[in-house]
């Protein structure tokens, strides 16, 4: 009996304190930047640094949006899915904040400029066709939208989410200029990722 | 009044004895094992008491009368700060981020150095840093810096003109280009222990440019000796070329007939080339080369051809296709 109450509120206590608790945490790499932002801690090109961080950041939180599904698939927990929505769409918060960063405050708004380094430079197609993919998946992600999209069409909407994936993992890999472990490490992860959803559905 | 002419120079030459040149004998001293008591000995004596023995001041330290060189500089142009110029730095020697350099370096003890000079050159030899330095003027010179990646600085520089340098070692006829290398010290640089690049990193110059008399070696900054991270003891300066030109920490130079293969042109020739002139003409082509952030400023600014010194040299470019010849 006693057993049995202890799973139980800790069953409780996990579906109450999960979500919010990943909320606070996934909100950290933000609240780092601010206060650094704040007490003039970003370095000699603060313009660079916060792109480069937000950019790193996004990359991260795709990662870990994507690992929810294999993890649920491996340790039958089914309570961790409800965080893939807002795993999801904290990555696309930090795609949105590396975004504004590289046409706001990188470019300052020069539209003309933009269009002409989006055709020209092919590590910022790249970033641009994720970015794409990552709206229409953030625009259809509310309840509402799944409902009128239907399950089948939505979900495979969704699975864009992978060439969105690729797409940023190859806009970091094209960019860098030497040291490719970090890109590379993140392809792996990636590849490694979509590899447990194939085998455990299979 | 003689007697006390002599009297006062006696002291003066004595007040300018800097800490570090007593610090540097010091270890001289020890490094060739000679006990306190041989001190005696004229030879040692000598070189002791020697006070043009260390060209570079203590840690900490000024150059003493630093002579004003080459600092023509435009309207918007200010140096940078020396705690923005120590601590953003492209130096793979040291890792890959931009802090990288100022957190490493200090685990790099350049002296005591040696330079070896070879190739084609009818006084080739290795010399100790302090014999390389002295028969040169160290002068400020306060140069733009324009790096690849589309940021800049302002820097007021410590150095010796590398033409008088190269001059020093009667570089013959058949001597096309001069070669630049960089010290492969992996324990204390820990960037060297990854192979990001090929070690060690190899730079050169066209004779005629790096005989240019914009073209220096620098030993300082700010008038004080050059930070790990900024490429102690010694490194290249070359104003109108994009930055990765300043190959730093450098303990080999040779006049060869071929023209070097440098290490980014040979890591990736289609985005960098052997003479990397600042171009805002020639984009890279992952980026444009049209303007550039000076560190400091929020708003980009257009980049100059030859990083604004087309007067200085734009003659050792004429006829050349410089699209072509990046």
């Amino acid at each position: 009996m006693a057993e049995v109450d202890t799973s139980r509120n800790f069953e409780t206590f996990v579906r109450r304190w999960l979500k919010p608790a990943a909320f606070v945490i996934a909100l950290a790499p933000f609240a780092w930047w601010g206060y650094r932002a704040l007490n003039g801690q970003l370095g000699a090109n603060p313009i660079e640094a916060t792109t480069r961080y937000f950019g790193d950041w996004a990359l991260r939180f795709l990662l870990i949006a994507l690992a929810v599904t294999p993890v649920r698939l491996l340790t039958k927990w089914n309570g961790i899915a409800r965080l893939r929505r807002m795993l999801g769409l904290f990555a696309f918060f930090y795609v949105a904040l590396h975004v504004m960063s590289y046409v706001g405050l990188d470019l300052f708004f020069d539209l003309r400029l933009l269009v002409q380094e989006i055709v020209k430079r092919r590590y910022i197609t790249v970033g641009m066709f994720a970015l794409v993919i990552l709206v229409a998946l953030a625009a259809t992600s509310t309840d509402a939208m799944t409902r009128r999209l239907g399950g089948r069409r939505w979900r495979r909407l969704h699975s864009l989410v992978y060439p969105a994936a690729i797409a940023g993992v190859f806009h970091y890999y094209m960019m860098v200029r030497a040291g490719f472990i970090e890109p590379l490490t993140y392809g792996l992860i990636l590849a490694a990722l979509f590899a447990i959803r194939m085998i455990k559905k299979a | 009044m003689l007697i006390r002419r002599r009297k006062a120079s006696d002291v003066a030459s004595h007040e300018i004895t800097s800490e570090s040149a007593y610090l540097d004998r010091r270890q001289l001293i020890k490094a060739t094992g000679l006990i306190a008591g041989s001190l005696a000995l004229g030879g040692a004596l000598g070189r002791a008491q020697d006070a043009e023995g260390a060209v570079l001041p203590a840690a900490g330290g000024k150059f003493a009368d630093l002579k004003k060189g080459y600092a023509k500089l435009g309207e918007n142009d200010k140096p940078t700060s020396f705690e923005d110029i120590t601590n953003y730095n492209n130096f793979y020697e040291f890792g890959l981020d931009k802090g990288d350099p100022a957190e490493y370096a200090p685990a790099f003890k350049p002296l005591p150095w040696t330079v070896k000079v070879d190739g084609l050159c009818n006084k080739p030899g290795t010399i100790d840093f302090n014999d390389f330095i002295k028969p040169h003027a160290v002068e400020e010179r306060i140069y733009r810096m324009r790096c690849v990646e589309a940021w800049s600085m302002v820097i007021p520089w410590a150095g010796i003109s590398l033409a008088e340098v190269i001059k020093r070692f009667e570089p013959q006829g058949s001597a096309k280009f001069v070669r630049f290398e960089t010290v492969v010290r992996p324990t204390e640089m820990r960037g060297q222990r990854s192979a990001n690049l090929p070690w060690p990193y190899i730079e050169g110059l066209r004779m005629d440019e790096a005989m240019n008399p914009l073209a220096i070696l620098a030993v300082g900054l700010y008038g004080q000796p050059l930070l790990g991270q900024s490429g102690a003891p010694l490194r290249l300066v070359v104003p109108w070329k994009y930055g990765f030109k300043g190959v730093k920490s450098i303990v080999r130079i040779s006049f060869v007939e071929e023209q070097p293969q440098n290490t980014w042109k040979a890591m990736n020739g289609t985005e960098y080339g052997f003479y990397a002139n600042v171009n805002p003409k020639v984009d890279h082509p992952r980026w444009s080369q049209a303007s550039e952030r000076r560190i400091g400023d929020f708003r980009r600014r257009p980049t100059l051809m030859f990083n604004g010194y087309e007067e200085e040299v734009a003659d050792l470019y004429k006829g050349m296709n410089l699209t072509r010849l990046y």
